[in-house]
Parts: structure tokens; C-alpha cells; sequence
């Protein structure tokens, strides 16, 4: 991937009103896998009694992160859209500690990317949850490059 | 034999929305994403207060898909947690009403699929759970969320979860 085309993808995913408002940050980027980490805040709690937060936040953020490594991918895809994605909690994420995704594009068709994700808190070790998910692969019009 | 006299409506609504409240307002992130939830007797339905910063895609534009999914996922953790408490708070032998109440333990999601049908678009969204099967530790719940037409689904989802263990309340 190109540094043009890399900085291109980095600017589309940071300009996401979502990614914004989940304060997402970009680690890396580039040749179909990506990383990005975003904050523990008091708005993202889930469970009130234990301060962890929801997993939808969890899952927002790996299926940004998955989007993204589709988008980075040496095929280029136009565009993407999660078609499935499922989620697995191992364990309940530490409060105020920082969340990493990783995400890999592990097999692409000429339709379709296959993805796994993970993400983890600030301790290594066991993921905080894992990911699958088949994303949409869109085509830059008038056929392939 | 005769049948107790029924309660005053008032009465019986006044419990049943405030525990709902209760429930709902204890959780920072269902306000953060804009969520509410309206109720008839039992049946509970969220809504999606539509928002910029939901958006995932700002060219067409449209929802977030980890958007949809949190919204899926407070859904049916909602449901499973007030189909669990009903019998309790109708009973009163939780009382929600209460100035500080303590609130229940709350569902674990053990893992959660997403079925993404069609793209959401700019504008309220709406979903339903429904509790599969709601075991001693274990649950299933199928959650519907829709935008302008009830039978026009955006997106379907399957979760999983571990039951809070009651008997450690309190």
C-alpha cells in the first residue's frame, strides 16, 4: 500500500463521526491489517456496580478496526460494510485502561473479506474479546484496477 | 372465591416505569448512545435517537455498524434483565422506586453475531429482544432492529449470556 493511499485511508477513518466520538486512535495501517486503541471513559460504562465498559463500545471499535484493514488491503478496495460480525467476551475489560484492536483480513475473494480481530486491554496475555466477521468488498467502478 | 381487587392503573404504571428507569438510567453507555425505551405492560421496545455522531460512513451516509451492534446488544440485555426482574418488581420484592436503589446484577454477554441486512440510514432506529431461552446460568436472546418499516429489517442479531447469580445479591 502506497504512502498516499495510506494516509487517504487514515484521514476517511478518522473523519467517521463515530470513530470521533469513541476518541478512536489509529496505531497502524496497511496491507489488509490494522490496529487501533481507544480510551476508557465513565460514558462507556456498561455495567455501573464494576466500571467495565459495555461491549458494545468493544465491539464498535473492533468492527471500525476490521473496516479499516479491509479498506487497507494491497487489492484496495473502494469501500466496504460489515455483513456479519460475531463477537466472543473472554473476560471483562480492566476499567481505565486503554483498548487495542488488532484486525487481519485473513482471505479476500473478489466480493468478499474474511476477518478476524482481537482486543485487548493494557494487559497481554488473554484477549478481552475476539472477533470474526465477512465484510462487502466494493470495486472501484468500471471493474478491477 | 373472589379475586383480589385490581390495583389502580396509576399505581401499577408508576412501578413498572420507574424500575424501567431505574434499570435503563444506571447504565452511562445507553445514554451515550442516545437510547430509550418505551414500554406496553411487558413488551419493551428501544429506540435509537438518531445523531451524527452514530454515523460510520459519512459519503452515503449511514450508520455505524459497531453502532447497530452496541444498539442490538443493550436490546437484549435490557430484555433478558426486566423479563428475569418482572415477577419480582410486580411482586415487590424488588423495589426500584426507591430514591437509591440498589440495582440488580446485570447479564454478561458471552458472545454476540450480528446479521447486518441493510445499511442503517440517517435517522431513528428501533429494536426488540426476545428471550429464547432464559436458563438458571444461561440465555439466548434474538434481537430485531428496524428503521421505517416493521417488516424491513436492518439488521438481526443472536446472543448469548451468563445469568447474574441471583443468590449473591443483596
Amino acid at each position: 500500500m502506497s504512502a498516499d493511499k495510506l494516509t487517504l485511508a487514515r484521514q476517511f477513518i478518522e473523519a467517521i463521526p463515530h470513530a470521533q466520538a469513541l476518541e478512536m486512535r489509529f496505531e497502524s495501517l496497511g496491507d489488509g491489517k490494522a490496529v487501533l486503541s481507544m480510551p476508557w471513559r465513565e460514558e462507556l460504562v456498561g455495567d455501573p456496580r464494576t466500571g467495565v465498559i459495555h461491549g458494545g463500545a468493544v465491539s464498535a471499535l473492533m468492527d471500525t478496526c476490521c473496516g479499516a484493514a479491509v479498506i487497507s488491503h494491497p487489492e484496495t478496495p473502494a469501500g466496504t460494510a460489515t455483513i456479519d460480525l460475531r463477537i466472543d467476551y473472554m473476560r471483562a475489560a480492566t476499567p481505565r485502561q486503554r483498548i487495542t484492536a488488532r484486525a487481519e483480513v485473513y482471505h479476500m475473494t473478489r466480493t468478499v473479506a474474511f476477518l478476524r480481530a482481537t482486543a485487548h486491554d493494557e494487559e497481554d496475555g488473554l484477549p478481552v474479546a475476539t472477533a470474526t466477521g465477512a465484510f462487502t468488498v466494493e470495486r472501484p467502478k468500471g471493474g478491477a484496477q | 372465591m373472589s379475586r383480589p381487587k385490581p390495583e389502580p392503573v396509576q399505581v401499577v404504571k408508576q412501578r413498572r416505569d420507574a424500575a424501567l428507569r431505574a434499570l435503563v438510567s444506571g447504565v452511562p453507555y445507553i445514554r451515550f448512545l442516545g437510547i430509550e425505551f418505551e414500554r406496553r405492560g411487558d413488551e419493551l421496545t428501544a429506540v435509537l435517537n438518531y445523531d451524527n455522531k452514530l454515523i460510520g460512513n459519512p459519503l452515503l451516509p449511514a450508520l455505524h455498524g459497531g453502532v447497530t451492534a452496541a444498539f442490538m446488544e443493550v436490546a437484549a440485555i435490557m430484555e433478558l434483565s426486566w423479563s428475569t426482574l418482572w415477577e419480582d418488581i410486580e411482586a415487590g420484592r424488588i423495589d426500584l422506586t426507591a430514591p437509591d436503589p440498589v440495582l440488580p446484577r446485570l447479564p454478561k454477554t458471552i458472545d454476540f453475531t450480528v446479521d447486518y441486512l441493510r445499511s442503517g440510514l440517517p435517522r431513528d432506529a428501533y429494536a426488540r429482544a426476545r428471550v429464547n431461552r432464559s436458563g438458571r446460568r444461561y440465555a439466548s436472546v434474538h434481537v430485531e432492529a428496524w428503521q421505517d418499516n416493521r417488516a424491513k429489517l436492518f439488521a438481526q442479531a443472536t446472543g448469548h449470556f451468563l445469568m447474574p447469580d441471583r443468590s449473591a445479591d443483596v
